[in-house]
C-alpha cells in the first residue's frame, strides 16, 4: 500500500513537468491547428542548452532557465515564420511531415555535437531526499513539480489576464472571426509557437534532471505528449494538465503493482477506452465540422 | 401520401434550440419549399433527415419505415439524395467521374471492376445532356462555371435514381437565365416521379416551382399549405418583417 | 488524338524496357555492393507505392502512412517462406488499428494514428524484452550466401513492388477508386452521394498494410544479416511518404521516381554520414524542400508543364484538363 502511494505521490510529481510540456504542444494546438511533432526534440533540444549552459558557466540548471527560455522563444518564433506560415493549404497534415522534418534535424544537429551517449543535467539536490511517512522523497522532483507549477500559473495569466492572451484565445476559438476582427493571426500564431517553445526549454530542464536522455529521447517524448493532449482534449490547457497527471500516475502505479513494462501500455488502454467513449477527449470541445 | 415525415424533431447547438418540436410533412410527388428567415433552422433540418448531424429527439420515416440512426451513405442508399448550398462538387475529378460516383453497384467484385461500365457512362451522358453540360463531360469540377457545378451536381445526386431529393438552395447566386433552366430541370425531373423538398430564399422563384411550402420560424413551423395560401399568411409576414 | 496515341507507345515501351531493366540488374551489376543499393531501392518502390493506395488520396491520412511502417516492420519477425503470413497478419492488425482510428476525424485522427505508430514500436520492443530479445524472434540462416546473397531478396522485392504497382494500378481504374478520389476531394460530399467513406479508407488502409508487411516480412529477414537495423529504422515510415511527395501524391509513377531517386541516396548518405548522424540534418533538409518548394511533386508538375505546352501548340482544352492529372 505504501508503494502504491508512493507511486502516486512520485506520478503527480512528475507529472507536474508532462503537463507544462504539453500545455506548450496543446497550445501550439490550439492557435495555429498544427500537431508539433517536433515538440519532444524541441524539449530534448532545451534540455541540452540548460546541459551546455550550466557546465560552461559553472551554474545551477535551474538558473540556466534565465538564458535558455529566451532563446527557445526566438527559436520558435523564428520556426514558425520559416516552415510553418508558408503552409497554407492542408496544413494540419502537412505540419506534421514538416514539424517530424524539423525532429529528424534536431536530432542530427544533436547528435553531431553531443553524441549518441546518455546525459543527464546534475545539482545537488538531485539524489538528496526527505521523508515523508513511511517513504522518502528526492528534491528534485519537489523543485521540479513547484518550477512546473509556477510556470502553468504564468502561463495561464498570460492568457486569461493580458490584452495578448485574450487575442490568443480569440485565435483558438475562430483563426478567421480573430483575423475578421483586427488581430493579426501570423504574429499571434508566432508568439505562441515561441511561448510553446520556452515552456518546452523549462520542461526540458525538469526531464533532464530527473531523466537520464540522448538526442534519440524525442520519440519516446513525443509520443507520450501526444497521447496526453489527445486525451486531455486537443487545444485544452486545462485537459493537458488533467490528463498529464493521470498518465503519470497510472503509470507508476502500474510499474509497481505489475511491471514497469507495462506502464505505458495501461496508459494507452486508458486513452483508447476514453476515445471509444468520447472521441473529443476529456475536456475537448466535439468540433462541428463542416458540413 | 406523405413521403418523407418528420414528427417532432429537435435539436439544439450549446442551448440555443436550432430545430425546436419540428413536423413537416413532404407528399409524395410534390415539390415543396421550406421557407423561413435566416437562422429559422432551415439547413439544420436537412442535415437532420440526411443523417449528417445527430437529432436530440424526434424521429423522421422516409416511405412508412423509420431511418432514424442510419448514417448519410445508408440514407442515400434509401433513395433520398441532396444538395448542398454553394454547389459541391469533386473539384478535381472531370463532369464525367462526377456523375459516376453516386452510381450504386451491388457486391463486392463490382466494386473492384472498371470504375465506369458503359450503361452508366450512358446513362451519366444522357443526364449531362438533358442538363445541356455534354460538352463539358471532360472537363475538371473545378474549372467548371458556379452555375455549371448547379446544374452538375443536381446531376449526379440523380444517378441513384432517388425517390426525394433535398435541394439546399437551388436558385442562390445564379442568374435569371440559369435560374429558369434549373427551375425547369426540376420541373421535369418532377414529372418523371422524382419528389423534392427545396429550402430557398429566392420567393419569387418558390412561389412559382412549388406545390407546397412550408414556413420555419425559429426551428419550428408556422405555417404550411399552397403557396399563394402561405403568402397571405399574418404570421409569416410577421416573422419575416419581425424578425 | 495521335499524339495521345504516340504518347501511349511511348508509355508502353518504356515500361517494357525498365521491366527488362528491373528484372536484369542482377546480372548486369552483380557485385553484392551494387545489389544491396537495388533490393532496398526496390523494397521503397513497393513500399511507396503501397502507402500511395492510402495516403495518396490524402484524405487527411498520411500519418496512417507512417503508421504502416511501424505495423510493417513489427510484423516483419516471420521467416521468408511465410510472407503472406506475414501480410494477412500486419492487415488483421491494420483492421484493427484502423477500425479505431478512423473513428475519429481531422487533427484527433492524425494525432491517434501517431501515438499508435509510437505505441507500437515501444511494445515491440518490450516484447522483444520480455522474450529476452533472444531465440524465439530472430530469423533462420538464409541457405544461400557468398556474392549471390542478396540476388533472392532482390527477385522476392521485386516481385512485392510489382505486385504493390498492379493493385496500385487496377484500383486507380476502379469503382473503389472513384470513389477514393471523390472522398480525397470532399469527404462529406462524397458520404452525402452514397459513398461508404469509412469503410473505403479502412480497405484502402488494410490494403496498403497487407503490401508492407509482407514487404516489412521480407526485410526483416534480410536486414538481420546484412544491415545494422539501427541506421535506418527511424526514417523508414517518413521515408516512403517523402518519396510519394518528391514523386507526386496519388499519381502510379510518382512513388516509383521517388523511390529510385531519393532511395540510393539515402543508402549513400547513411553509409558515409550515419556514424555521426549528421544525415539527418541532410535528410531533414531535403524534406522541408520538398514539402514546401514542390509539395505537388514531380510527376503532376512535369504533368502540367507538357499539358501547358500542348495547349499552346493546339488548342484542345478538355485534353489539357485531363493531363493534368495523370
Amino acid at each position: 500500500m505504501t508503494l502504491v502511494l508512493e507511486a502516486a505521490v512520485l506520478g503527480i510529481l512528475t507529472g507536474g513537468v508532462y503537463a507544462l510540456m504539453a500545455s506548450g504542444l496543446t497550445l501550439i494546438f490550439g492557435v495555429m491547428r498544427i500537431i508539433n511533432v517536433g515538440h519532444g526534440a524541441l524539449v530534448v533540444l532545451g534540455a541540452y542548452l540548460s546541459f551546455a549552459a550550466s557546465r560552461a558557466l559553472h551554474i545551477d540548471p535551474f538558473v540556466t532557465l534565465v538564458i535558455t527560455m529566451p532563446v527557445m522563444f526566438l527559436l520558435g518564433f523564428g520556426l514558425q515564420v520559416v516552415f510553418i506560415r508558408p503552409l497554407k493549404t492542408d496544413r494540419e497534415a502537412l505540419s506534421v511531415l514538416v514539424t517530424y522534418a524539423i525532429a529528424l534535424g534536431l536530432e542530427g544537429i544533436l547528435g553531431y555535437v553531443f553524441g549518441a551517449n546518455y546525459v543527464q543535467l546534475q545539482a545537488w539536490y538531485d539524489t538528496a531526499s526527505f521523508p515523508i511517512g513511511d517513504f522518502r522523497i528526492t528534491y528534485v522532483y519537489v523543485f521540479g513539480f513547484v518550477l512546473c507549477l509556477a510556470i502553468l500559473v504564468v502561463l495561464f495569466l498570460i492568457l486569461y489576464r493580458t490584452t495578448f492572451g485574450a487575442s490568443i484565445r480569440a485565435t483558438m476559438l475562430n483563426r478567421t472571426a480573430a483575423q475578421l476582427i483586427g488581430i493579426d493571426v501570423d504574429r499571434v500564431s508566432a508568439v505562441a509557437f515561441g511561448i510553446g517553445m520556452a515552456t518546452a526549454a523549462a520542461g526540458g530542464v525538469v526531464f533532464g534532471i530527473t531523466t537520464a536522455f540522448n538526442p534519440g529521447s524525442h520519440y519516446d517524448l513525443i509520443s507520450r505528449l501526444l497521447t496526453i493532449i489527445v486525451l486531455g482534449g486537443l487545444g485544452s490547457l486545462r485537459g493537458a494538465v488533467i490528463a498529464a497527471l493521470i498518465m503519470l500516475v497510472s503509470e507508476d502505479i502500474t510499474s509497481v503493482v505489475i511491471s514497469p513494462v507495462w506502464a505505458s501500455f495501461v496508459f494507452f488502454v486508458i486513452l483508447i477506452v476514453v476515445l471509444l467513449v468520447r472521441p473529443q477527449g476529456l475536456y475537448g470541445v466535439r468540433v462541428r465540422e463542416r458540413i | 401520401m406523405s413521403l418523407l415525415k418528420i414528427e417532432s424533431l429537435t435539436k439544439r447547438f450549446g442551448g440555443v434550440g436550432a430545430v425546436d418540436d419540428c413536423s413537416p410533412e413532404v407528399a409524395s410527388g410534390s415539390i415543396t419549399g421550406l421557407i423561413g428567415p435566416n437562422g429559422s433552422g432551415k439547413t439544420t433540418v436537412f442535415n437532420l433527415v440526411t443523417g449528417f448531424i445527430p437529432k436530440d429527439s424526434g424521429s423522421v420515416s422516409f416511405k412508412a419505415r423509420t431511418i432514424d440512426g442510419l448514417g448519410p451513405d445508408r440514407i442515400y442508399a434509401l433513395g433520398i439524395g441532396r444538395t448542398f448550398q454553394l454547389a459541391r462538387i469533386f473539384p478535381r475529378l472531370t463532369a464525367l467521374e462526377n456523375m459516376l460516383v453516386p452510381v450504386r453497384r451491388k457486391g463486392l467484385r463490382a466494386l473492384f471492376s472498371g470504375a465506369a461500365w458503359s450503361h452508366e457512362k450512358e446513362r451519366a451522358m444522357e443526364m449531362l445532356e438533358f442538363l445541356d453540360l455534354s460538352l463539358v463531360a471532360k472537363t475538371l469540377g473545378g474549372e467548371l462555371s458556379y452555375g455549371q457545378r448547379k446544374l452538375l451536381e443536381l446531376g449526379a445526386v440523380m444517378m441513384a435514381e432517388p425517390e426525394l431529393v433535398l435541394l439546399d438552395e437551388p436558385a442562390g447566386g445564379v442568374n435569371p437565365a440559369l435560374l429558369e433552366r434549373i427551375g425547369d430541370r426540376i420541373r421535369r425531373l418532377n414529372a418523371r416521379g422524382i419528389t423534392f423538398l427545396l429550402v430557398e430564399h429566392n420567393m419569387s422563384f418558390v412561389m412559382n416551382l412549388c406545390s407546397e411550402v412550408v414556413v420555419l420560424h425559429r426551428g419550428r413551423p408556422i405555417a404550411s399549405g399552397r403557396p399563394a395560401h402561405v403568402r397571405s399568411d399574418p404570421a409569416v409576414l410577421d416573422a419575416y418583417l419581425g424578425a | 488524338m495521335s499524339l495521345a496515341r504516340s504518347g501511349d507507345a511511348w508509355k508502353v515501351g518504356g515500361l517494357i524496357a525498365v521491366l527488362a531493366i528491373a528484372l536484369l540488374l542482377p546480372a548486369i551489376a552483380p557485385d553484392p555492393a551494387t545489389t544491396n543499393v537495388a533490393v532496398f531501392t526496390v523494397m521503397y518502390v513497393g513500399l511507396a507505392t503501397a502507402w500511395n493506395i492510402m495516403g495518396g488520396y490524402g484524405f487527411g491520412s498520411y500519418t496512417l502512412g507512417l503508421l504502416l511502417a511501424r505495423i510493417g516492420m513489427a510484423g516483419g519477425y516471420a521467416p521468408f517462406l511465410i510472407v503472406p503470413a506475414a501480410g494477412l497478419a500486419t492487415a488483421a492488425l491494420a483492421l484493427g488499428i484502423g477500425w479505431f482510428a478512423l473513428r475519429t476525424r481531422a487533427a484527433t485522427f492524425v494525432i491517434v494514428t501517431i501515438a499508435f505508430m509510437f505505441m507500437l514500436q515501444l511494445l515491440a520492443e518490450n516484447l522483444v524484452g520480455l522474450t529476452g530479445g533472444g531465440g524465439g524472434l530472430s530469423y533462420p540462416v538464409p541457405p544461400w550466401g557468398g556474392d549471390y546473397f542478396n540476388t533472392p531478396f532482390y527477385y522476392a522485392m521485386l516481385a512485392l513492388a510489382l505486385l504493390s504497382l498492379a493493385i496500385s494500378w487496377r484500383i486507380r481504374r476502379s469503382k473503389f477508386g472513384l470513389g477514393l478520389l471523390a472522398i480525397r476531394d470532399d469527404e462529406d460530399k462524397a458520404l452525402a452521394v452514397g459513398v461508404p467513406t469509412r469503410a473505403f479508407k479502412l480497405t484502402a488502409f488494410v490494403i496498403s498494410a497487407a503490401l508492407v508487411g509482407m514487404i516489412g516480412g521480407v526485410y526483416g529477414y534480410y536486414v538481420t544479416y546484412i544491415y545494422p537495423q539501427f541506421v535506418i529504422d527511424p526514417l523508414i515510415g517518413i521515408s516512403m511518404v517523402l518519396m510519394v511527395f518528391l514523386g507526386g501524391l496519388g499519381t502510379l509513377t510518382g512513388p516509383v521516381l521517388g523511390a529510385v531517386i531519393l532511395e540510393p541516396a539515402q543508402l549513400y548518405l547513411a553509409y558515409n554520414y550515419g556514424a555521426s548522424r549528421l544525415y539527418l540534418v541532410f535528410y531533414a533538409a531535403v524534406f522541408l524542400i520538398v514539402i514546401l518548394v514542390l509539395p505537388r511533386g514531380i510527376v503532376p508538375s512535369v504533368g502540367r508543364l507538357i499539358s501547358d505546352r500542348r495547349a499552346r501548340a493546339g488548342p484542345s482544352a478538355p485534353a489539357a484538363a485531363k493531363a493534368v492529372a495523370p
